[in-house]
């Protein structure tokens, strides 16, 4: 009985021993790139449904690793479903998902390859990329992924909305503080105890960063070892833009009016006026655009309070090869040709004539290679006739040349959740500013601290 | 002299121990009944063994491990139990669960019940309305996530207009930390319509004729509900009490999809931050499976003494016609 006890309690430890093995991600990294390809499908995690602009440059990149092919994946990228891949051994060949969401997590795991020798072996020009994009994706001096688009945030504003109160956008685009105070009580309107109208929608938690950086504070420091989450800085930063919550009737009303807009249709916020002015990532000009495209939009870059320059924060998609890919070499190919500056243009010429041919202005292309970006602009963007669009490209355009970055962390969502709790606290009033930013910064600081030794003690 | 005749079988005397040969022959007959039993119940079994008590044993395991769901997990004994003592989502998301539970359980169950009773009284139409109350189960569980942000929306949600018909000005149920419980329990009642079809099934196997006595004794309807329908229906409301109560400290995709399941920097309203929904991103989005696998082994054992208290409490409430 003893024995047939022993002997069960030692198959249980070996499966799990065998389990935990199997668990394990290999070594990997000495991968070989360029050269002859051999006929294999590749798989991917998180490309799914691309637009022109993504099924042009699908087409020439799948084109340039034949007799390879990539097989199309289903959904957004899940890490889930990744890790589960990767536990069983099987991990994609490629996966393609906001940088700043995993990169340093998944490169201090030894998740996903250093890509240095695949941008050598396929020639990617480092110096066509925007600096602060390919620094979201270079961990510990080795390049983790290669950044695909690059998006701002703009202040979109009623023009309508600001004319009626006296206003200017340079009274709501974050350049001065007190002036927005004074704009955000002109433009809201309440009627019958609820909001009607937002003045300034400071968009927090989302936007929390560019608040930050205006004010001249950071959330991490640029080597990411230390949190700066508590600092005076980032302290008046979040009382000044719950401040404008606050001065709207409070965050609960705002953020209900916001999601009862019709967001992607032709009841938004600014068709039907109840929005007088919020910070918003670049790509809804096109939502606006083809939806209305006739609305009094007021369009400027995020301006800095401390610098009075424009600022944007960098964020976007990003490729990357897992360790254990089968074909890393063909998914080099791949990546590369996927980000080259003729297959951009090759898609945006697809989009300028399918627009063309609609009427409607083309807005531009916003991607991490800044020679890509040039020469669409230079080869695509002309007058439209329209002044609000052409001010609004422009102003797309010149927020693209300031961005600024959050450094890949060891833990970086346990350090975005740390600084948006602080935020989500304040904004629902279960904390003062003061205290929810220390445990925060608490938070935070132990998320990295245990993030950068996990990564040592597996060095 | 005197015969005496001895009844029996033929050929055994009365007394005689059976032989080990018969004894032999009867016990195979069992063990063949058994193997045949077992080889029946062995597709379940085998997903049992494979599906829930390996992944228990390994959870288990990993609980005690610091796992990051990509290299080898690394022993680190009780480490993550008392990492749980002083992380402040604990008690938050354990409140936020209780108070969920404490609502949506009897709710649900007082609902399903009325339901199930107009059911059972309904005389025309009865196939439509099962149905009817049945289909919003069918609805998967993220779509009726996003039902819950439009339909609850402080401004424009069908409730609040609702509420507005009567003068009152509803709350901010979806950004309001105090509000969005109430609301996902109102929500929640959506998917009663499984419950109400088995407590339907309960009251039709209600015998007529205790009805009959009752009304006889001079009963109205309200004490025949209490001291008939109810005494014999108890058993199945005290299976769906559990169910419910398990499923309530397990919730998860409605409130996930709601205020969790967008963009790492969106909003996220820390009313409705349940248990489950922090142990899940502690898996998945902060790769600490060992910690994950701790935080499942202590709900585990929560719902395991809850269950526990309700099953002891049952004894004096809950009535089974077999019983003297």
């Amino acid at each position: 009985m003893r024995n047939r006890k022993t002997t069960l309690i030692g198959a249980v430890a070996m499966g799990i021993l065998l389990l935990g093995a199997c668990a394990q991600g290999t070594d990997g990294g000495d991968a070989e790139f360029g050269g002859d390809l051999e006929a294999a499908e590749l798989t991917l995690m998180g490309f799914s449904d691309p637009d022109e602009i993504g099924q042009t440059r699908w087409d020439i990149a799948d084109a340039a690793i034949y007799p390879a092919h990539v097989r199309p994946s289903e959904g957004g990228f899940d890490i889930q479903a990744f890790l589960a891949a990767n536990s069983a051994g099987n991990p994609p060949d490629l996966i393609y998902f906001n940088r700043g969401d995993f990169i340093g997590t998944l490169a201090s795991l030894g998740a996903i390859m250093p890509l240095d020798a695949c941008i050598a072996a396929e020639g990617i020009n480092l110096d066509d990329f925007n600096q602060a994009a390919l620094a979201q994706v270079t961990f510990n001096e080795q390049i983790f992924g290669v950044p695909e688009f690059n998006q701002v945030q703009l202040t979109m504003a009623n023009g309508d909305l600001l004319a009626a109160a006296g206003l200017t956008l340079n009274d709501v685009n974050g350049s001065d503080w007190e002036r927005m105070t004074v704009a955000n009580e002109a433009l809201h309107v309440v009627e019958g105890g609820r909001l009607a109208v937002i003045g300034i929608d400071s968009r927090i938690p989302e936007h929390f960063p560019l608040w930050v950086v205006s004010n001249g504070g950071q959330l991490v420091s640029d080597d990411g070892r230390t949190a700066m989450i508590d600092t005076p800085e980032v302290l008046e930063a979040l009382e000044f833009a719950l401040s404008l919550m606050d001065g709207n009737n409070g965050f609960a009303d705002v953020m209900s009016l916001r999601d009862a807009a019709d967001f992607w249709g032709e009841g938004n916020q600014f068709a039907t006026n109840a929005m007088g002015a919020f910070t918003m990532e670049q790509w809804y000009m096109n939502v606006l655009m083809g939806a209305t495209p006739d609305i009094p939009l007021a369009v400027s870059p995020f301006m800095s309070r401390q610098t009075g320059q424009p600022i944007a924060f960098s964020t976007g998609s990003s490729w990357a090869i897992p360790v254990g890919a089968e074909n890393p070499a063909a998914a080099c190919r791949f990546i590369a040709n996927m980000v080259e500056v003729d297959s951009w243009m090759a898609a945006a010429q697809v989009r300028a004539d399918r627009i063309a041919g609609e009427g409607g202005v083309f807005t531009g292309l916003l991607t991490a290679n800044t020679t890509a970006d040039r020469a669409i602009r230079d080869a695509f963007i002309v007058p439209s006739g329209s002044a609000v669009w052409d001010s609004a490209i422009a102003a797309m355009y010149t927020a693209a040349d300031h961005h600024f970055f959050m450094p890949p962390l060891p833990a970086d969502q346990e350090f975005r959740q740390a600084w948006v709790d602080s935020v989500n606290r304040v904004l629902q009033g279960t904390m003062t500013a003061r205290d929810s930013l220390a445990q925060g910064q608490a938070e935070a600081q132990r998320a990295l601290d245990e993030g950068w030794a996990r990564m040592e003690d597996r060095d | 002299m005197s015969v005496s005749t001895i009844e029996g079988v033929p050929g055994v005397s009365p007394g005689t121990p059976v032989s080990p040969e018969k004894r032999r022959l009867r016990l195979t007959t069992k063990r063949r009944n058994l193997i045949a039993a077992m080889l029946f119940i062995s597709p379940w079994l085998f997903g049992f063994l494979v599906f829930t008590v390996w992944p228990m044993i390994y959870s288990f395991y990993l609980s005690l491990t610091n796992f990051d769901n990509i290299n080898a997990p690394r022993f680190v004994g009780l480490e993550n139990y008392q990492r749980m003592m002083e992380d402040p989502r604990i008690p938050r998301t354990l409140s936020n669960t209780f108070q969920f539970a404490i609502m949506s359980v009897p709710l649900s169950l007082i609902v399903a019940l009325l339901l199930a009773l107009l059911l059972h009284k309904a005389t025309m139409g009865t196939g439509f309305f099962r149905t009817t109350f049945f289909l919003p189960r069918m609805t998967p569980p993220v779509a009726v996530g996003v039902l819950f942000l439009l339909l609850f929306n402080g401004h424009q949600g069908l409730i609040n207009q609702l509420l507005g018909l009567f003068g009152v000005n509803g709350p901010n149920w979806t950004v309001d930390p105090f509000w969005v419980r109430p609301g996902l329990v109102l929500m929640s009642l959506w998917t009663v319509g499984g419950t109400s079809l088995i407590l339907l099934a309960a009251l039709k196997d209600v015998p007529k004729e205790l009805y009959e006595s009752a009304r006889v004794d001079g009963a109205g309807a309200l004490r025949q509900f209490w001291s008939v329908t109810l005494p014999l229906i108890s058993p199945q409301i005290f299976f769906v009490f559990i169910v419910n109560t398990i499923g309530a400290l397990q919730t998860f995709s409605e409130a996930y999809t709601a205020f969790f399941g967008g963009g790492a920097d969106a909003f996220r309203n820390e009313g409705a931050l349940f248990y489950s929904i922090h142990l899940f991103e502690m898996a998945f989005r902060n790769f600490r499976m060992g910690y994950a696998s701790a935080m499942a082994w202590v709900l585990f054992v929560i719902i395991m003494i809850i269950t526990g208290i309700q099953w002891a409490v049952s004894k004096r409430m809950v009535f089974y016609s077999g019983d003297s």
